[in-house]
């Protein structure tokens, strides 16, 4: 069984005087499969949240389905398995910590010692332990997003929504939130989190999908995802006549960049390469190193969502 | 179980909420003032002590009812904290119920709380019996949980300050509407008083639930009647809840 399964969701919202539909998410063919991390990206207002208030039964879809743990979303069964974090969470103000968490507790069925144990815990673990007795409109934005963290994971979930996990961290937060989600993972759970900050996704994820506009335009291993793509080598190399450079220039695919007394030469493939080593060698030119650059996520990204409107 | 972690922590809330207490505490300094000047004033007018009093909790009530009852659940979706809370392990019917008994709690602690302030002074200053007067404040009571029902409805699918003017009408409707039939049946044609019999079948009748005058006036209360009034309440109070179930059960959250 999947961990998630959509199949050709669709949500439109009516908006404005006219009830004008407008349409966030179509057609979504959506996977994750169970124990892996799997990156939802996509720019702001992409489609994102919706997905995942899809996902929690936060709203109806207007079409296609989806089954999380193989039940309709919002079926309680499902809760009770899954730990969901929304973006930017907000708490009720005027309770602790404590008291919020041991709150959720209770709601999602844990006695009174298991509560008391996964509270600490997690306050442990999330480092939050100090602020536990302080009220809530005295956090940070940080805390709040720990404390969110903490709230998901209360009902030692099988499968983990996370919406914007990262976000409100400053960067020693969002190492441990990576952290976290690659010890869930170990400890065989799945997690589902949306990202617009790519580096946070490449580094902890088994698959990914990138949704654009509402649609989902690529999904699966970052390395299939990529590794379609052209990549380029560079090839460092010093003591090049400047007739030769010149003659180069067409297999070139940027200009050379110079660094110090070296030059950075890059090409487009195994092809190109080939013969500018064989230019290179010929002149008697002094080779430093040849490295095959893959394309990031970041710019396949950049490739593909630039074109389009992103409000 | 479920049900009542969401009440207790709804009435949790309004523990912690200073405005509360604020409007509580005005609400004993006008009763505790009012009668006061009164029996200084006029000699021996006891029953002044006791309309002022009922109509002080009535009020207060009425305001607490109104305004709690109407953020009851818009403010949870407006502030995004139900987000996490519906995502648990709970049912939709079961958060509405919930956030209901927890104002029906609060309530039940302030119209207590002045109502215990009232019989105190109507017994320093008359040593009357307090019985009816305990009655009179119960049927507040019990107007004040169908007000927070009907408070609570409208906020299901209206702005809080919106649901605020409509209960607020519903309720003066709801105390005219049997005059309002007694007068069409007298003076209307045939269509006025279908329309009459349509709105008081409709209209929570609220002058059911008031035994103020009987109570003031010393009027016996039939206690047949007053089981019947007790039903009607509850039963109404039910459908309105039901109706705010429903569709909060339909309902997106953006
Ligand atoms: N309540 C709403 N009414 C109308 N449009 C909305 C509403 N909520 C979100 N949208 C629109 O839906 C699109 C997707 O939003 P969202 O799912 O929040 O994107 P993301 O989380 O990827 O940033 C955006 O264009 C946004 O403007
Ligand atoms: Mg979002």
């Amino acid at each position: 069984m999947n961990a998630i399964e959509t199949e050709k969701l669709g949500k439109e919202y009516r908006i404005g005087f006219w009830r004008k539909r407008i349409c966030v998410l179509s057609q979504l063919d959506l996977t994750v499969h169970e124990g892996e991390v799997f990156g939802y990206l996509g720019p702001n207002g992409a489609g994102k949240t919706t997905t995942l208030k899809l996902l929690t039964g936060l709203l109806r879809p207007t079409s296609g389905k989806a089954k999380v743990l193989g039940r309709p979303p919002g079926d309680v069964v499902m809760q009770q398995q899954v730990g969901f974090l929304p973006e930017q969470p907000s708490f009720y103000e005027y309770l602790t910590g404590r008291e919020l968490l041991n709150f959720y507790g209770q709601l999602v069925g844990l006695d009174r010692p298991t509560r008391r144990e996964q509270i600490e815990g997690l306050a442990r673990q999330l480092r939050i332990e100090s602020a536990l007795d302080l009220q809530l409109r005295k956090y940070s934005k940080g805390m709040l997003q720990r404390l969110g963290l903490a709230q998901a994971l209360l009902n030692d979930p099988r499968l983990v929504l996370l919406d914007e996990p990262m976000s409100g961290l400053d960067p020693i937060g969002r190492w441990e939130v990576r952290d976290l989600l690659l010890r869930l993972k170990s400890e065989g759970r799945t997690v589902f989190f949306s990202s617009h900050i790519i580096p946070d996704v490449e580094m902890v994820c088994d698959r990914v999908g990138i949704l654009v506009g509402g649609r989902l335009v690529a999904q699966g291993p970052i390395d299939d995802i990529l590794g379609a793509q052209i990549a380029s080598i560079e090839v460092t190399a010093s003591q090049v006549p400047p007739e030769v450079m010149a003659e180069l220039g067409y297999l070139l695919v940027t200009q050379s960049v110079p660094r110090g007394e070296r030059l950075l030469l890059t090409v487009k493939d195994e092809a190109a390469l080939a013969e500018l080593l064989t230019r290179l060698l010929d002149c008697k030119a002094t080779i430093h190193a040849i490295a095959p650059h893959r394309e990031s996520l970041e710019e396949y990204f950049i490739r593909y969502v630039q074109p389009r409107e992103t409000p | 179980m479920r049900v009542a972690v969401i009440a207790l922590n709804t009435f949790k809330e309004a523990v912690r909420d200073r405005i509360l207490y604020a409007i509580l505490v005005f609400a004993l300094v006008m009763l505790a003032g009012s009668t006061i000047l009164v029996t200084i004033s006029v000699d021996g007018e006891e029953k002044i002590i006791k309309d002022l009093g009922l109509a002080c909790i009535s009020i207060f009530g009425l305001l607490i009812a109104t305004f709690l009852g109407t953020g009851l659940v818009s403010k949870e979706i407006e502030k995004r904290t139900l987000y996490t809370i519906i995502s648990k392990p709970i049912h939709r019917y079961q958060f509405i119920l919930g956030k209901y008994l927890g104002l029906v709690m609060t309530l039940l602690v302030n119209v207590g709380v002045m109502g215990l302030g009232l019989i105190g002074l109507a017994y320093i200053w008359e040593g009357t019996s307090s019985v009816r007067l305990l009655l009179a404040v119960l049927f507040i009571f019990l107007e004040l949980v169908l007000v927070t029902a009907i408070a609570m409805l409208f906020s299901a699918f209206s702005s809080p300050a919106l649901s605020a003017l409509f209960t607020l009408c519903l309720f003066v409707a709801g105390h005219l509407s049997a005059d309002l039939r007694l007068f069409a049946a007298q003076f209307g044609g045939a269509a006025t008083k279908l329309l009459a019999e349509v709105l008081f079948f409709l209209l929570p009748n609220l002058s059911r639930l008031n035994l103020k005058d009987q109570t003031v006036h010393g009027i016996a209360i039939d206690g047949g009647t007053m089981a019947l009034s007790v039903v009607y309440a509850i039963f109404y109070v039910a459908a309105l809840v039901l109706a705010a179930m429903a569709i909060f059960q339909r309902r997106d959250f953006k």
